[in-house]
């Protein structure tokens, strides 16, 4: 009996060893494995960066919204449920009454409900109803710079816009919770936790201005409103160094609302939702190509003179046309301009004194300038979609051809392209990269990205770029352009009216570019009027905007009038 | 009659085993509530206690039951020994025919909710029939012919029980096979016989490889033994249910989660609260916890040892041997089970599991095992 005794204590402290084995020395090895088995993952939304203005105006941000679904499981009374869900989310009962009593593991009854809302459907505790906060983007401006902007889909990412470009900035890490499970994958209430918490996005900032893009917006829904405009489109730069202070396409549309269409779409109309809200996302400032028309003629001048076929005092003829090779091409002013030297040949705007211009240079140096200005390529904007420029195969520019695009005719580039060049060519000869992205700074602002931006320099001389300011404040001081002048400033700039094609149709794309001061430009502006109605001269409606622009810009960029001939109402005598 | 009371001897009666007794019972409802808790709320519309309150009042019943017999004189019994065998095999016979089959075997006899396995009655059987046969033939036992009687006995309800359910055939031959160790007189046999055992199941694997080539064991029962020599590499077929079991014991270390802690209860130890309840006590309880639950059991054991010596005949001695050997065997065999000692078979932990019938019976073993210490006459 005692040897029973005994070799039962033997083989229960031999059990005891193999519990110190399993319990001691496997511990690690079945607690991990254990663990693997029973974590469930479960991903914490980083919240997206913010996007501010470069005075730090937030102009994107993110609003906590609640998602609210039901569990079937843990629904104890149905009924109360549905009246209370139905209520407060206006929803039909009997919909909601659907997704209750589908068996699955999580019905999602409602999404981007207000905070305040999912707060009330929480505080009512009902059993097997889920409020889980989430964040939504929300642009406090609504529709300001909304095709510049852009704006998140579901999954918070960027859909258009610099919300795009951005991307990866913006969007920060998902944090993750790690919590227990049952055997069944249901997670265990009060179980042990484990957060990896989110890393929340770089906050991005723009050289956009808020205060100057609204006041574009204003000046540009006034005209389009004045003239029965289609479009207005406005671009406001620095041109030295490329910054985009405002960019205004519109009509524009909500931010916070992007799927809903901001004009009726017209009767009959073929295209579908899908098309038409692709038309109004799109940013014609650089999604769309036009032709520049006269505002080009700043292209062929600063061409011209670089190569040194053309000075200021040259002198030309304009009997209202020029014929090249077997084709009249009319100047706008049928009578002709008559005898002019240069620079009122571009103060008068006069097509026949740029053709000539064009056919000195030829179409080897023509094509040599166009291609050094960059003007064949993209500008490289951090904006996605950028249009390229259409312009002829060289072997097949003859000088007809040539003759045209020397006025801007024929060919087509993006206003972005235009104001891009234009700004090379006043600012010394530096050919900018135009942006928005200044830097990205992490949400604990201990990262910070300064973004820098290419710059071609030389694209034309230092004289060349002086002359060019030279001629173009003449054309707002004394030319075609005056109605862009601002008292107290010196302006610069160049008028043109675009015919669109087809020819027939009568349709004009007025647009100015203009720029100040004109002796050292700090801020050039581009406006472009897509299909104004009745008077459609450049000179005549797009300059006063710029004008009206420039009075309100100038003085908030700091920017001081100066006292001099142009001031006469009230002198400042030391 | 408080005057022919003090005529009587004091008696013994054993309560530090009653006491133990009842700890271990109420530590294993407190086992089941906690091991079966959550997946019955689950599985039984929200009765978190469902197994527990069952088990419970079969437990309360199977008290009196003890106490009862513990009042009474183990010799009256001895008499219905021969019907007791007849109903164990009449009842075996039935379960093998009409058994409610539970995954593929049948161990249930009854209708509804109202079942119980006859194979534990089988073990209370062969302890009385076996302490009557060794009391009978007195010195035959350690002669063939009585080693033969007592294998006429076991073997057959052995190996009918083990047809179904291999572990309590195991338990069954065990407990005769140490009842007669125990009343012989010649242990070199015996002893043989446990270093026979002990070498198959050391060489079990290439054992087993052998059987199945030459088609004794079935490809599953050598699977059962290539489960048990490499579980993590049986992780969803055969392996899953020790190995769930080995990470509950793993993840318990020292001192264990804390009790109700545990997370491999929450289905993925399947019915944590029957034979793999160990393995939440580990997880739970730690290391600590476990030594002391079989400390509990040697305890128990011990108390046995000291009945048994003292028993006031040879057939008292040999009913507490059975009931002993019974206990022992099985607590041995779960634990070893539960950590992957040796190759999986359903057993439960005695007094701990969830079991009606189980734990009926062994309340009546109790009861026996008291009559008999209430039989020990002190001496002044």
């Amino acid at each position: 009996m005692a040897a029973v005794w005994l070799a039962s204590c033997l083989l229960m402290a031999g059990l005891m060893g193999r519990l110190v084995y399993l319990m001691i020395f496997r511990s690690q090895h079945y607690s991990q494995m254990a663990q693997e088995l029973h974590q469930r993952e479960r991903t914490i939304k980083a919240a997206r960066g913010r996007i501010l203005d470069r005075n730090g105006t937030v102009i994107a941000t993110n609003r906590t919204v609640c998602t609210i679904s039901v569990i079937h499981n843990q629904i104890t009374d149905r009924d109360q449920v549905v009246e209370t869900l139905s209520k407060a989310l206006d929803i039909p009962a009997d919909q909601v009454r659907k997704k209750v009593e589908k068996y699955s593991a999580r019905e999602i009854v409602a999404v981007n409900v207000d905070k305040e809302l999912g707060d009330e459907i929480r505080n009512c505790h009902l059993d097997g109803v889920k409020v889980d906060e989430d964040y939504r983007r929300y642009y406090p401006y609504g529709s300001l710079a909304s095709k510049v902007l852009g704006f998140t889909g579901g999954d918070n990412q960027g859909i258009i816009g610099l919300e795009v470009v951005y991307e990866e900035w913006l969007k920060g890490v998902n944090g993750l919770i790690l919590t227990q499970a049952d055997a069944a994958g249901v997670e265990i209430a009060n179980a042990f936790e484990d957060r990896v918490e989110p890393v929340p996005g770089a906050d991005l900032t723009i050289s956009l201005d808020v205060n100057i893009q609204t006041y574009a917006q204003q000046a540009a829904l006034k005209v389009m409103e004045e003239k029965g405009a289609k479009r207005v489109s406005m671009i406001v730069m620095n041109p030295q160094n490329g910054e985009i202070l405002a960019m205004v396409n519109v009509p524009e549309f909500d931010l916070n609302d992007p799927f809903t269409l901001n004009v009726e779409p017209e009767e009959g109309a073929a295209a579908s939702r899908q098309e038409l809200l692709n038309q109004m996302w799109r940013n014609p400032s650089i999604n769309d190509t036009y032709e520049p028309g006269s505002t080009f003629k700043i292209i062929t001048a600063a061409a011209g003179l670089e190569a040194g076929v053309v000075r200021l005092e040259d002198r030309f003829s304009c009997p209202g046309f020029r014929v090249v090779e077997d084709r009249k091409i009319r100047c706008h002013k049928v009578g002709g301009h008559g005898a002019e030297d240069f620079l009122q040949g571009a103060m008068n705007s006069c097509n026949p004194v740029f053709i000539d211009v064009g056919q000195r240079l030829g179409v080897d140096q023509y094509y040599h300038y166009f291609t050094q200005f960059g003007l064949l390529g993209k500008t490289g904007i951090d904006l996605p979609g950028e249009a390229s420029t259409i312009m002829h195969k060289k072997e097949n520019m003859g000088l007809v051809e040539l003759a045209t695009v020397s006025f801007g005719q024929s060919f087509q580039i993006t206003p972005l392209q235009l104001i891009t060049t234009a700004s090379s060519i006043i600012n010394g000869g530096n050919r900018v990269t135009p942006h928005f992205g200044i830097r990205a700074a992490s949400a604990d602002g201990e990262r910070i990205q300064s973004f820098s931006y290419p710059v071609r320099q030389g694209v034309v001389s230092q004289e060349t770029s002086s002359t060019m300011r030279y001629i173009l404040e003449h054309v707002v001081s004394e030319g075609s352009g005056k109605k862009a002048s601002v008292a107290g400033y010196r302006i610069g700039g160049k008028t043109a009216t675009s015919e669109k094609l087809p020819r027939s149709l009568k349709k004009y794309i007025s647009s100015f570019i203009g720029f100040a001061p004109a002796e050292d430009p700090q801020v050039i502006a581009l406006v472009t009027i897509d299909e104004p109605v009745g008077v459609y001269y450049g000179g005549t409606i797009a300059a006063p905007v710029i004008a009206d622009l420039f009075q309100n810009i100038l003085p908030y960029l700091g920017i001081p009038a100066e006292a001099g001939e142009t001031v006469s109402g009230f002198g400042i005598s030391g | 009659m408080p005057k022919k009371k003090k005529k009587k001897a004091r008696r013994f009666y054993d309560y530090s085993l009653l006491f133990t007794i009842v700890f271990l019972t109420i530590f294993g409802l407190v086992m089941i509530y906690s091991s079966s808790s959550y997946m019955a709320q689950i599985n039984y519309k929200g009765n978190a206690g469902y197994f527990m309150t069952r088990q419970a009042g079969i437990a309360l019943a199977g008290f009196f039951l003890m106490i009862m017999i513990s009042r009474m004189d183990y010799h009256w019994y001895a008499r219905f020994s021969n019907l007791a065998i007849v109903v164990s095999w009449g009842l075996m016979i039935a379960v093998s025919l009409f058994g409610h089959e539970v995954n593929g075997k049948k161990r249930w006899l009854g209708v509804g909710n109202a079942r119980f396995q006859p194979t534990e009655l089988v073990k209370i059987t062969v302890i009385v029939a076996m302490a009557v046969l060794i009391t009978r033939i007195g010195k035959d036992v350690d002669r063939t012919a009585g080693v033969a009687r007592a294998v006429l006995i076991t073997a057959p309800l052995a190996a009918i029980v083990a047809a179904n359910n291999l572990s309590s055939g195991i338990i069954i031959a065990g407990i005769g096979f140490v009842m007669m160790f125990v009343a012989s007189k010649r242990h070199m046999p015996y002893i043989l016989c446990v270093a026979g055992a002990a070498v198959v199941l050391i060489f079990a694997g290439p054992i087993g490889h052998a059987l199945t080539a030459i088609k004794i064991l079935q490809p599953y029962q050598l699977t059962r033994i290539n489960v048990w020599l490499d579980p993590e590499a049986y992780p969803t077929t055969g392996g899953y249910q020790v190995l769930q079991g080995l990470y509950a014991i793993g993840s318990g270390g020292l001192f264990g989660k804390g009790l109700g802690e545990s997370i491999q209860k929450l289905g993925f130890v399947p019915e944590s609260q029957n034979d793999m309840i160990f393995a939440i006590i580990c997880e739970e309880l730690g290391l600590f916890g476990a030594i002391l639950v079989i400390f509990l059991f040697v305890f128990m054991i011990y108390r046995f040892l000291l009945i048994a010596g003292n028993a006031p005949d040879l057939f008292g001695a040999m009913l507490v041997v059975g009931v002993m050997a019974h206990i022992a065997i099985q607590v041995i065999l779960n634990i070893a089970v539960v950590t992957n000692t040796i190759p999986n078979t359903g057993i439960t932990l005695p007094f701990i599991s969830y079991g009606g019938t189980s734990v009926l019976f062994l309340m009546i073993e109790m009861g026996m095992v008291l009559s008999v210490s209430n039989q020990i006459k002190l001496e002044r």
